[in-house]
């Protein structure tokens, strides 16, 4: 067997929470993966002008982040590009898959931002029964049959490309306004805008994936994943910080965030040793 | 016990007697890839009591269709020879070992 890559800290999330404790992970002298999205996919990016984050006056949204981009990319972190499917603890480390990879962290800081925590109805029901959150992993089961795929982020498209390679049809709903995943004892119907589309089965690429299918044992309420002010979650050695942890969403609060979720990994690190 | 890789040829046999646990997965599969040093772990805490074996679903993909595999991973417990119960996506050892109670 391969032994996967095994950093102190792995990061999920290229905003500026995850680089923000990816900053300070590398100053305490830790291994550090960051897995991020496109700058480009950022809200921050779109933003038109940041007005109250100190010490930047007048940047634009976009300057912010390709300035903080640069920064990630000059501090020693590994960056992953992609989407993390599924952290799961190994025992004495945990593992994180993104893609057709995985790696391994004896820490890890979720750094999600607002994540898609509403399913579609149907959703949770036929996961693994027709409904997927992996085309690489489960396309080539669907060989020759008809399949949906619905998202708009730049995996997504890639996914469709590839999906059209070895599927006889997909069918791409970038921003479906209405879903609904029907069927019996496995997923049959896509409905899209109350129009059903027969398939086998339904590909569903966001940005992030919902938090309750990402971690098994992580608590969360209404407004996000619950933290304590150190914050470390309700599993042992994950920590969460910026927007995933709840409002207010602002650039500051996660900045900070970032700092206390990379400090408070750097310290359980330590403890294991 | 080492962890045996099954065939159409081999698997009637290997779950036919006694409690076994199959994986099905696929090497371009992420979360197949986690699964493995969790499967290595179980099977070096519970020894000969449980039988683990992995199914490849691009090799053999009349028993990942037997099976109705639409996910992977996909971990299937078997009692001489009868499905006992079956979890789609990563299971850590935890869940592994309810899977097999």
């Amino acid at each position: 067997m391969n032994m996967a890559d095994k950093y102190d800290v792995l990061i999920i999330g290229g905003g500026i929470a995850g680089i923000s404790a990816a900053l300070t992970c590398r100053n305490r002298g830790k291994t550090v993966a960051v897995v991020a999205n496109s700058t480009e996919s950022q809200s921050l990016y779109k933003a038109e002008k940041i007005t109250n984050y100190p010490g930047t006056p007048e940047m634009t949204g976009k300057e912010l982040a390709e300035s903080l981009k640069r920064q990630l990319d000059s501090c020693g972190a590994d960056i992953i590009h992609g989407r993390a499917l599924s952290v799961m603890n190994l025992g004495d480390s945990f593992g994180v898959a993104v893609g057709n990879d995985f790696y391994q962290a004896t820490a890890v800081i979720l750094a999600l931002g607002i994540t898609r925590e509403k399913l579609y109805p149907g959703e949770a029901e036929y996961v693994g029964r027709g409904v997927s959150y992996c085309a690489t992993c489960d396309g080539m089961l669907y060989k020759g049959k008809k399949v949906a795929l619905i998202g708009s982020s730049e995996e997504a498209y890639e996914d469709v490309k590839f999906l059209q390679e070895i599927c006889s049809e997909v069918e791409h709903f970038p921003k479906p306004a209405a879903c609904e995943i029907r069927g019996g004892m496995k997923a049959d119907t896509l409905v899209v805008n109350g129009e059903e589309h027969k398939v086998d089965a339904v590909f569903i690429i966001k940005d992030s994936i919902a938090v309750s299918q990402l971690a098994a044992g992580l608590e969360k309420d209404k407004t996000g994943i619950v933290v304590d002010r150190s914050m470390a979650t309700s599993v042992p050695g994950i920590f969460a910080a910026g927007d995933c942890t709840g409002k207010p969403y602002q650039l500051a609060k996660s900045a900070g965030e970032g700092n206390i979720a990379a400090l408070s990994a750097c310290e359980y690190i330590q403890k294991r040793r | 016990m080492a962890i045996s890789h099954l065939s159409k040829a081999d698997f009637d046999a290997f779950t036919g007697e006694g409690v076994a646990l199959v994986d099905f997965w696929a090497t371009w599969c992420g979360p197949c890839r986690m699964q493995a040093p969790i499967l290595e772990n179980l099977d070096a805490e519970l020894g000969d009591s449980v039988k683990i074996g992995k199914v490849d679903v691009d090799e053999e993909p009349e028993l990942a269709q037997k099976f109705g595999i639409m996910s992977i991973p996909t971990l299937i417990a078997f009692k001489d020879g009868e499905v006992k119960a079956q979890a789609v996506g990563v299971q850590s050892i935890d869940q592994l070992k309810d899977m097999l109670a």
